[in-house]
């Protein structure tokens, strides 16, 4: 059987010209890429959480485990660490990530696990039929806040900075060959990787023509240097009007989670005496 | 001294965990069968922190009220538990902290300057301990030979000026009581989440996963330092709801996990345990019960969790519960419910409560033959592979990546035999029966397993009730009032007809619980099952076996 075009049987629900495309066709074409490189697809895991993005789960033919909502980071850790030659990657939602599952990725962070998590960031929540999210703007009429938010959004970037990921990057649904360049990146950086998808929700969120203005890719920038990180990361809060820079923002070499765990296997006969011995000395 | 109860007090941070563990070895070492009860406030120092070591010629599982020999390193301890002293009790105590002690004559009493002594060997304040164990095993009869062997044995450090103190205890005091002959040879000495952890291990447990909260907590501390020892990963991340999820991520990879917590941190668990009934990504948890509602009594016990056990989680799905009732069960059920829990693809819960958790007893290990674990179901690699194939039982062959001809795909949303989602009714209806009809086979193999105890002579028609710890305390109450004992071990799926043969000849039955509502029996009511009365206790504090026996008479009158 041919895994070429890495589909799957289920029929695509998807709204007509929604980001998420992108984001599918983008993921396929670094992992058939990655396949005839380091990493072949058996090793490959995607890790979802719940709303529109994580139907992704069943529309790649790879392993998946199709979480619940804002819970991608604690599974992808234990499958990792159970497994480490594995590349685990999450696709989550801004509700997902940013909102529920906040804590789980602020400590993932500060593990340096190497995962790679794939934020499908439109700045609404969708699926529940358009409301508010973490990185909608402040005044955003959603349905549950229909005189406008009255909460500013929280930069994830930022965020992620101060909680010691050591990959992070930002593109968009609408420009394919930075986003497939940024997840090839992030699935073979080792640490704790993040890249946050200005994904265009084409139903309720509309920013094509938004974001196509005032987008750029960063040029001449130090991704090794913090500060440097940390002012280009600024520069845009996802509230404001400002220019907004796509790339990678902060890139780090640093020991990882995962690899501090000894792979050892003690047999059944020896777990045995093993308990009897404890016994003994429990006398 | 047949069967004697010694209560060892003081604030947290006099050490009274180290001197129980100690004062247990002593015991055990000089022939005794051991309980040891321990009560603690939820503080760091201060507060009054005490244990009840129970001795005796045959293996109990329960301890009593009333001591016959009280250890005092102040005053507090006195005052708390002088109504616990029986009649011809001995009190030992550190003059240099207690003063113008005034006890009626019934008690006998012991004083040594045990800070003086212990100032004078150049000890540490918390070696007043040391000193007064080593006047207590003078004073009951422990010999000279097994204080050294179980001083030198249990102090980790400062071993040398241990055992000075303590001889120097010992060589104050008089003998003043004499040990009872010994039963037999000394068998292992350890906690309940001690007994789990071996279980889970014996299961072929190799990732334990928790959040700290009492009364598991120790079993994280446990396996934590085990952890190199059984090739085990120990991991704390952030939050139960990490915990449990975390542990799923290893079950996905093909590794046994387990994660342990009480009420507060299972409410965190209940998405997932949802989740585990439909990803069939098995996962055990113990759940160590204490008294809520909310932080409750955090530090005291309780078996009010029965049906938050039973029902937690949205949807229908297939779980194991089991309560084990003492140390051997404890083992013995959490090594079974990590390898149902596989066999089964379904999650499992070990619930326990603080009082077996936090007890210490005398454990024997079964005999060989006894223990055989179930193995999950693997698949073969032919055809195609489908993570959910519907199968007569129910149970879909397992494989776990990475796999080069399979692609193994796990969903939380309804989903077709492949692991794809969908919405579709006919599908819908046909997987749930399929995940249902696990139940089914799981009770049929529950049958090889002493699902439901029954304990007494049989021709007895009046049965208390028990679940968990209780068995214990109510299996010698109802020996001595000629009693049986009928205590189900598993809880889901409920052994209705093991329950029923238990029940046998049973024409007066006495639910005896840790809560206020009678959990057990609202549950065999739904079988059609009454109970004819119920005791019930919920102050926090277990069952002791004088207040037992005296409740049950007032009982059946």
């Amino acid at each position: 059987m041919s895994r070429t075009n890495l589909g799957t049987d289920a029929p695509n629900t998807w709204c007509p010209g929604c980001g998420n495309f992108s984001i599918l066709n983008g993921i396929k074409t670094v992992l058939n890429e990655l396949k005839d490189e380091t990493c072949p697809l058996e090793d490959i895991v995607i890790v979802a959480g719940i709303g529109c993005h994580a139907k992704i789960a069943d529309y790649v033919d790879v392993n998946s485990f199709y979480a619940i909502h804002g819970r991608t980071v604690p599974v992808a850790e234990g499958i990792k660490i159970a497994r480490p030659g594995l590349k685990v990657i999450c696709f989550a939602g801004d509700g997902d990530a940013y909102g529920e599952g906040l804590e789980h990725l602020i400590f993932a962070a500060k593990r340096n696990i190497d995962i790679t998590m794939v934020i499908h960031n439109n700045r609404s929540y969708s699926l529940t039929a358009f409301q508010y999210s973490p990185t909608s703007p402040s005044g955003f009429k959603g349905r549950s806040t229909p005189q406008g938010s009255i909460e500013a959004p929280i930069n994830p970037l930022e965020l992620m900075l101060a909680s010691r990921a050591t990959f992070l990057g930002r593109g968009t649904s609408q420009g394919l060959p930075l986003l497939m360049r940024l997840f090839r990146e992030a699935i073979l950086h080792k640490g704790f990787a993040l890249v946050d998808v200005l994904q265009v929700c084409v139903t309720f969120n509309n920013l094509y023509e938004y974001y196509a203005k005032r987008v750029y890719e960063l040029q001449d920038h130090d991704a090794k240097n913090p500060m440097a990180a940390l002012m280009k990361i600024r520069e845009w809060d996802y509230n404001s009007d400002a220019q907004i820079a796509l790339g990678v923002f902060y890139q780090k070499q640093e020991a990882t989670f995962e690899e501090r765990f000894k792979p050892s296997r003690v047999d059944e006969q020896e777990r045995d005496h093993k308990i009897k011995q404890f016994l003994n000395d429990s006398l | 001294m047949e069967d004697f109860s010694v209560l060892t007090g003081g604030k947290a941070g006099f050490g009274i965990d180290q001197a129980t563990l100690i004062l247990g070895r002593l015991l055990n070492q000089s022939g005794y069968r051991i309980y040891v009860y321990r009560d603690y406030p939820s503080v760091i120092r201060g507060g009054h922190t005490f244990s009840i070591i129970r001795a005796a010629q045959t293996k109990i599982a329960a301890h009593r009220d009333k001591i016959d020999v009280l250890l005092a390193l102040d005053r507090e301890t006195i005052d708390l538990h002088q109504t616990r002293l029986k009649d011809g009790a001995l009190v030992i105590y550190d003059s240099e902290t207690v003063k113008d002690l005034v006890l009626p004559g019934r008690i006998e009493t012991l004083d040594l300057p045990i800070g003086r002594m212990v100032k004078e060997e150049k000890g540490f304040e918390v070696m007043r301990n040391t000193c007064m164990i080593g006047a207590f095993a003078k004073a009951v009869g422990v010999t000279r030979e097994v204080l050294e062997r179980v001083v030198k044995e249990n102090f980790p450090k400062e071993v040398d000026l241990n055992l000075k103190i303590a001889l120097r205890g010992f060589d104050a005091a008089p003998a003043v009581k004499k040990i009872a002959p010994p039963p037999s040879e000394p068998l292992p000495l350890i906690s309940g989440n001690q007994a789990v952890g071996l279980g889970l291990i014996k299961g072929g447990l190799q990732d334990y996963v928790a959040y700290p909260m009492t009364p598991t907590t120790p079993l994280l501390h446990f396996l934590a330092e085990q952890a190199d020892h059984y090739s085990l990963k120990v991991i704390h991340p952030e939050s139960e709801i990490g915990v449990i999820l975390m542990a799923m991520g290893f079950a996905y990879a093909g590794e046994k996990a387990a994660v342990g917590t009480s009420g507060g941190g299972f409410c965190m668990m209940a998405e997932s345990l949802s989740l585990s009934g439909m990803s069939e990504v098995p996962v055990v948890i113990v759940l160590g019960q204490r008294p809520g509602p909310s932080t409750g009594l955090p530090t005291y016990s309780a078996q009010t969790d029965l049906h938050f056990a039973l029902n937690a989680g949205q949807g229908e799905f297939v779980r194991l519960v089991v309560a084990p009732g003492d140390l051997e069960e404890a083992y013995f059920w959490s090594a079974q419910a990590l390898g149902l829990a596989w066999k089964y693809q379904v999650p499992a819960i070990i619930l326990t409560d603080k009082n077996l958790n936090e007890c210490i007893g005398n454990f024997e290990l079964p005999q060989d033959g006894e223990m055989e674990v179930s193995a999950p179901s693997l698949w073969d690699g032919k055809g195609p592979y489908r993570r959910y194939a519907n199968t007569e039982t129910g149970v879909s062959p397992l494989a776990f990546v990475p796999r080069r001809d399979a692609v193994i795909k796990v969903n939380s949303y309804e989903h077709d035999e492949s692991g794809i989602t969908t919405e579709e009714g006919e599908m819908a209806a046909k997987m749930q029966d399929k995940r249902l009809r696990k139940g089914r086979y799981l009770l049929e193999e529950l049958n090889r397993f002493p699902t439901v105890n029954r304990f007494g002579d049989d021709s007895r028609t009046t049965a208390l009730l028990c679940w968990g710890s209780n068995k214990g305390v109510c299996v010698e109450a109802a020996q001595k009032l000629g009693l049986s004992v009928v205590q189900p071990v598993v809880l889901s799926p409920f052994p209705d007809d093991a329950f029923r043969r238990a029940l046998a000849g049973v024409t007066k039955l006495i639910a005896v619980e840790n809560n206020a509502t009678g959990q057990l029996a609202h549950l065999i009511k739904a079988f059609g099952i009454d109970v004819d009365e119920m005791i019930l206790k919920y102050d926090g504090r277990p069952f002791a076996l004088d207040e037992l026996e005296t409740r049950v008479k007032e009982t059946i009158g």
